[in-house]
């Protein structure tokens, strides 16, 4: 028997963003499509896996996830070469965690100091993630547009409180930004317009909507991505048809349940495969909303979540 | 679905008795028409009655039950393509494959793993569901294997088995069971679609294509075959993902019969590796899975698994929530410690977990937050200083204790001040951000 297969009518379609410079650029977006619907739309650009480097040695990992860096985990020069050489990293995600004035609150000028070395380093795309504190970030940020001028960074977050300063000195030496906003489509868009009047051009915008952990409100932001990209594609929303970026391995590798050890939690398995699926299902679900952009950190998770991109990029025959 | 209030209404005793919680039998239609009551609800609808408006009434997607009593599992009863429209309202059932060409010491430790594997969360209990037992060599071995699962666990049943004659033979011997029988296909689909009426027990069908799938539902829709679970018969990731958006959008957007039931999916066939397996199956989960067979239940995958299945299923209107009140936990007295936090489930459930843990008896002040967490409650202006220090003084926690310290989230260490201000009586201690951090912290305080 026949039947006909229900096919959605998307009107609108997400924006292209070339990030990085030169021969090395990586394009994210431009799907008019929902994630991997490719029954009925184009996916030009599979989402792409960016690898976390931390400007000093991180303090609260659990080993499984320093394990891989051990060697490297207070050079973030060095990271970020393992990252691309070892791992084969498509674009590397620097977290200026030390700048927060809760922690080490590292000075402006020599955060933008280490941005400048990672990205002379490597070739490939920069991202560079502040703290959210919107003060510190501001500063911050500012410093690194300017010593990393003309490199395109994608560089914020980028909020209500500090878009403004940011944005103008990002235009300012040309690179990308992330507007960033609390799990909610309206401020989402709100930000993206004020952003638009700011004059940043749409080339140069990425939709950071914040996310949790798996099992930490990762549903709120599974649905908070599945209603941007549904407006973007189906209610032809043009301030919501940017890519999106999901930076949620700090989040996953923070929760209890990838610290347990085995002997700790006998019914939770094995620790190791339980952090890395932890982090590979949370950009699984991420995925499946819509993200472009995945902030992630253990080597073994993102080849599992490359191999599932690769699967779910393959048409199906029918 | 179809039938508006007024029709409903027409179906009604209209006798107005309330019996069904409402006064009146139109007041009762309009809940039927907009899915806001059962119709079991009013006991005074003739059979008749009750079947035609079920119909009409039923979400596009069956409801179908396997197994029985308290393990019996409920598959689809799905409204919407997207969790943010509704709550999706069946989770997934996860599903632990064992075949007779398994040896036994594998079996028995597969089993073992099943059963232990059970996790309490948010007040909830979640584990794998079913279990599907695969005939594979010969007929004696597949029943003694079928047995030995029947009297090992009380979990709901899968049968799979190419041979129908052997199929039909397990599946009388455990049909009180109410097992799953999979699968029809092209070549025995009146032989299974007559035992699956004739048991009363749900019926897989598996097709090799979307269309011989539909071929086949309806053929068994016609027989009067009411119960059935859909294989598409793909498996790859890609192919899978796409035939369960189809079959879904089918089912909701064309009102499509044939694809109006849970579907089977074997993430457990399309790899040998068992991390890749289990991200399949987390695709599943998002994607419109209903049962979902894994060739092993391990802690480190499955409970990912769960975690995730809790998360796409819960309600995008409602946040879990708890009652506002002083929590006891462990035997506390007046020089217990006092903590406070908001009332997200998940919130209470995390911290009470780690006081427990800590085992120094002390008192929990669980705050009205609407069910938000303690930073999102912050934010929204709800678990500030202005509002924490009445509820101090009001929830009678004065009486229960003689000393005047309380313990607030560390991420919360901003409003300490203010709230010293506001509850002069009493010491603000900051706590960790992370509860996990909260035993080490306890035990030093309580030193
Ligand atoms: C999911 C989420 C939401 C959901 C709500 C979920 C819910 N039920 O609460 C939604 C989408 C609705 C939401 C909305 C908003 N959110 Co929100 N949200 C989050 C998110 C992603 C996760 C929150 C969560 O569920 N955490 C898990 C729970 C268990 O954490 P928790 O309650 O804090 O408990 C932990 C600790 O605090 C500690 N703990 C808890 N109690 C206690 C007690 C003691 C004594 C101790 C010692 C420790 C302790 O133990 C727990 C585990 O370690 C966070 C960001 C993030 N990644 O954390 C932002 C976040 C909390 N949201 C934020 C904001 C601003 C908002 C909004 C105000 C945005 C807006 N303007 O609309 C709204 C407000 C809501 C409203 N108006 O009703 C901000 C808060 C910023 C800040 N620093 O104040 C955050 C941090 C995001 C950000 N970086 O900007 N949010
Ligand atoms: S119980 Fe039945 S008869 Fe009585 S009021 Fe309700 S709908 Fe009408």
């Amino acid at each position: 028997m026949t039947f006909e297969i229900p096919k959605v009518s998307y009107s609108g379609k997400i924006k292209e963003i070339p990030l990085g410079r030169g021969e090395n650029i990586i394009t994210v977006g431009g799907e008019s499509c929902y994630p991997f619907h490719l029954f009925e739309g184009a996916i030009p650009h599979p989402p792409k896996i960016a690898m976390e480097v931390y400007d000093k040695e991180p303090e609260d990992w659990p080993d499984t996830a320093l394990e891989p860096f051990a060697d490297v985990a207070g050079d973030p020069v060095a990271w970020a070469r393992k990252c691309v050489d070892t791992y084969g990293a498509e674009m590397i995600a620097l977290q200026l965690a030390s700048t927060d004035p809760n922690a080490e609150d590292t000075p402006a000028d020599e955060a933008a100091a280490i941005t400048k070395k990672v990205s002379d380093a490597v070739d490939v795309p920069l991202i560079v993630f502040g703290t959210s504190n919107t003060d510190k970030d501001t500063e911050v940020l500012k410093a690194v547009c300017e010593t990393c001028e003309g490199k395109n960074l994608i560089i914020g977050p980028l909020g209500e409180g500090n878009y403004r300063a940011i944005g103008a000195t990002a235009i300012g030496y040309k690179h990308t930004v992330m507007a960033s906003t609390p799990i909610d489509i309206n401020l989402a868009k709100q930000l993206n317009i004020l952003l638009g009047n700011l004059n940043v051009p749409d080339d140069k915008i990425i939709i950071d909507p914040t996310t949790g952990a798996l099992g930490y409100g990762l549903e709120y932001c599974y649905s908070v991505i599945e209603r941007i990209r549904t407006a973007a594609l189906i209610q032809e929303d043009e301030r919501l048809q940017f890519p999106i970026i999901a930076n949620f391995a700090k989040e996953v590798w923070k929760t209890k349940e990838v610290k347990l050890s085995e002997p700790e939690a006998p019914l939770l398995g094995d620790q190791k495969k339980r952090g890395v699926l932890m982090e590979a299902m949370t950009a699984q679900c991420v995925l499946l909303a819509g993200a472009d952009i995945l902030v992630m950190r253990h080597p073994e998770a993102i080849n599992l979540v490359k191999e599932s991109i690769q699967d779910l990029m393959i048409k199906g025959e029918g | 679905m179809g039938l508006s209030g007024i029709e409903i209404f027409k179906k009604l005793p209209k006798t107005n008795c309330g019996k069904c919680g409402v006064p009146t039998c139109l007041a009762f239609a309009m809940k039927l028409a907009t899915g806001k009551a059962e119709l079991d609800a009013c006991p005074d609808l003739s059979e008749d009655v009750k079947e035609e408006l079920g119909e009409a009434s039923a979400p596009p997607v069956r409801t179908v039950v396997i197994g029985t009593g308290e393990r019996a599992v409920k598959l689809g009863g799905e409204t919407v393509l997207f969790r943010h429209e509704k709550r999706f309202e069946n989770p997934p059932a996860f599903t632990l494959f064992l075949s007779d060409k398994m040896d036994e010491s594998e079996i028995s430790a597969k089993l073992t793993k099943f059963k232990e594997t059970s996790y309490e969360r948010v007040g909830l209990v979640l584990r794998p569901a079913m279990v599907a037992v695969k005939g594979e060599k010969d007929a004696s071995g597949f029943m003694a294997l079928v047995e030995k699962v029947c009297n090992d666990t009380d979990a709901a049943l899968v049968l799979m088995n190419e041979d129908a004659d052997a199929l039909s033979q397990a599946a009388k011997t455990c049909s009180n069971r109410k097992p799953l029988i999979y699968a029809a296909t092209m070549e025995n689909v009146e032989t299974l679609g007559n035992l699956a009426m004739e048991l009363s027990c749900p019926l897989a069908v598996k097709g090799n294509s979307l269309e011989e799938l539909a071929e086949l539902s309806e053929k068994l829709i016609k027989m009067g075959v009411k119960d059935l679970i859909l294989d598409s018969g793909a498996r790859t990731a890609g192919k899978s993902l796409e035939d369960q958006i189809i079959i879904r959008r089918s089912a909701l957007m064309k009102k499509f019969k044939p694809f109006g039931f849970p579907t089977i999916v074997f993430p457990c066939e399309m790899t040998d590796d068992p991390m890749k397996e289990a991200m399949i199956a987390c695709q599943m989960v998002a994607k419109y899975g209903s049962i979902i067979v894994l060739s092993e239940i391990e802690g480190h995958s499955i409970f990912p698994l769960l975690l995730a299945s809790m998360n796409i299923f819960t309600d995008p209107q409602r946040p879990m929530a708890v009652e506002q009140k002083i929590y006891e936990i462990g035997a506390t007295d007046e020089n217990s410690p006092v903590l406070i936090t908001g009332n997200f489930s998940l919130t209470y459930f995390i911290v009470s977990g780690e006081v427990d843990a800590s085992r120094v008896p002390s008192y929990l002040l669980i705050k009205d937050t609407e069910g938000l967490s303690v930073l999102t409650a912050w934010a929204a202006g709800k678990f500030g200083a202005d509002t924490i220090a009445p509820f101090i003084k009001k929830c009678g926690i004065e009486e229960k204790v003689k000393h005047r310290k309380l313990v607030i989230p560390g991420y919360l260490a901003t409003i300490s001040g203010e709230l010293e201000e506001e509850l002069p009586d009493w010491e603000i201690l900051i706590g960790p951000r992370e509860a996990s951090h909260l035993p080490a912290y306890l035990k030093e305080l309580s030193a």
